[in-house]
């Protein structure tokens, strides 16, 4: 059914009894022209390019838990795309492109907040950077500006720049078309718009192993049985090389928790996003009212989904420095997701030598603001079994050739 | 994982320590003859285990001294702390069922733990 005005309100008078599931929950099927691995924004978004544009519509989404339960569910939702380089500008702009109409395009309103991303500069070298980045952003049609410390005032009243302070706030870039949106509703929009579309979402299946035969896919087996198929794609944030162990792939990818909490919920304080490298903390205020709060990854490598307390710590620490009125907010939730990391903090959208084994993963801390752009892009890697022109340079064989596109510093994330 | 034993001044807080990676990459005996493929793999590719994995650590806000330790990555559990050059000592530890397997502690990932419901859809 579709969501208008016109269904709210008939379904109002019938007392809401009349909602169809918004998307079906089949038993798996011996085979499929295509199979995704891992039912998140990622992998949803791909289904749902893959069976839009390119017409593969016998395809299923195989997810272990529920769909969004893993990072989908667990990250600070933050949308921008102030990269500095031509290749990273050119997958995160398509994205949030691909943002401004999504709510329109599938029917679901996924709250999609343009409320502008602040990246404060705390010293001389740091604004330097940042006014670099600002440059090369609008080189490549990125919308960006520098603001100093006074517009910095202006434009988000909380943020304490007295000069005084151990790490002052000398300005900050702003892109205003940046923002924040809901999690949830973008899993569930993608997975109505496929399932509306015959792609099968399966969940509470787990993929135990994939058979390849003469160095190509062949099916994958399940905890609810096998299935053929000649199209994997691995789209598995925080299981990118247990998956691709599989098929005997070593990755240059690292798996560390990531932690984020959310305060109590209070009245409208922060009206965008803050985020600084430097005292290292970044804060939005959620539609509820909660501060949620994020920074860096935990060091060592762990699958466990939680973190240790010495790096909430310190990111309160500094949020208490830069936002001094939320020293006494309760935190009502705290947890963690598991990234995986590259080690040029970009993202891996590639094939592999294995014929039929696609992987899109290693997006380290900032995956969320690329899901429509990377499901857009990896759809067609894997239809057309070539890489789209803005996935090409994020392909594997760049750990070979040396071409890395080094994002450590607008990734905004210490990893 | 609050609490790691260095194996020079004892037990300590995590954040006295910080991780540096894989334990046992050797550096290549002959770097002129590698080809880029094993240079990647030297310089990029790592274990990545969920599961046991030996790792290296140093005790920064203490000795400063690099150790290596065998760690459950699905868990956290640490299983044995012991010195740079010497050999890792045997262990024991219940690995996931399943390889993306969750196991019944030390897991913050709740979603698939629950069961699927009998008679469900």
């Amino acid at each position: 059914m579709r969501y208008s005005i016109y269904n709210l309100i008939r379904e109002g008078l019938g007392g809401h009894r009349g909602w169809p599931r918004a998307w079906r929950n089949p038993d798996p099927k011996p085979a499929y022209d295509a199979v995704i691995i891992g039912g998140g924004g990622h992998g949803l978004a791909t289904a749902y390019y893959l069976a839009r544009e390119h017409g593969l519509t016998n395809i299923a989404v195989i997810e272990k838990g529920w769909i969004g339960g893993g990072n989908s569910g667990r990250n600070t939702t933050i949308i921008r795309s102030n990269y500095l380089f031509d290749e990273s500008a050119a997958i995160y702009n398509h994205a949030l492109n691909l943002w401004k109409t999504l709510s329109r395009e599938l029917n679901y309103n996924i709250m999609m907040s343009h409320r502008g991303v602040l990246n404060l500069a705390h010293d001389e070298g740091e604004g330097r950077g940042l006014k670099r980045r600002v440059e090369a952003n609008r080189l490549n049609g990125v919308e960006a500006e520098w603001l100093d410390a006074k517009q910095v005032k202006d434009f988000c009243p909380v943020i304490n720049i007295s000069q005084d302070i151990r790490y002052p706030v000398l300005g900050a870039t702003l892109q205003r078309s940046g923002g924040v949106n809901r999690h949830d509703a973008v899993v569930w929009g993608y997975a109505r718009a496929c399932d509306g579309m015959g792609v099968d979402i399966i969940q509470q299946c787990e993929v135990t192993g994939i058979t390849v035969a003469d160095g190509a896919v062949t099916g994958i087996e399940t905890t609810r049985g096998p299935i053929k198929t000649p199209k994997v794609a691995c789209v598995t944030a925080g299981h990118t090389s247990v998956i691709a162990a599989m098929v005997g792939l070593k990755l240059p990818i690292q798996s560390h928790p990531l932690q984020a909490l959310v305060s109590e919920p209070i009245k409208p304080l922060v009206p965008c996003v803050i985020m600084s490298n430097a005292v290292h903390v970044y804060c939005s205020q959620s539609d509820k009212g909660e501060l949620v709060i994020g920074a860096g990854i935990d060091a060592y490598n762990s699958y466990t989904q939680r973190g240790s307390m010495d790096i909430i710590e310190h990111q309160m620490a500094s949020l208490c420095e830069l936002l001094p009125p939320v020293s006494r907010l309760r935190m009502m939730r705290q947890w963690g997701g598991i990234v995986d990391t590259c080690p040029d903090a970009s993202p891996i959208i590639s094939k592999t030598r294995v014929k039929g084994f696609y992987i899109n993963g290693g997006w380290g801390t900032g995956g969320w603001k690329a899901t429509p752009g990377s499901g857009h892009v990896f759809a067609w890697t894997v239809a057309k079994d070539d890489p789209h022109p803005i996935a090409a340079p994020f392909a594997l064989d760049r750990f070979y050739s040396g071409a890395l596109v080094a994002e450590h510093g607008a990734a905004a994330v210490a990893h | 994982m609050f609490l790691i034993t260095c194996p020079y001044c004892g037990t300590r807080d995590q954040s006295e320590f910080s991780n540096a990676g894989e334990a046992h990459v050797a550096r290549p005996e002959k770097p002129e003859d590698l080809s880029d493929e094993e240079w990647a793999d030297f310089v990029f590719l790592r274990n990545n285990p969920k599961g046991l994995f030996a790792e290296r650590w140093i005790h920064t806000a203490g000795c400063r001294r690099f150790f290596n330790m065998l760690r459950n990555t699905a868990t956290d559990e640490i299983l044995a702390v012991y010195k740079v050059g010497e050999t890792p000592p045997r262990v024991s530890t219940a690995e996931p069922a399943t390889p993306s397997g969750e196991a019944p502690i030390g897991s913050g990932n709740d979603a698939v733990k629950v069961e699927r419901p009998e008679g469900g859809e």
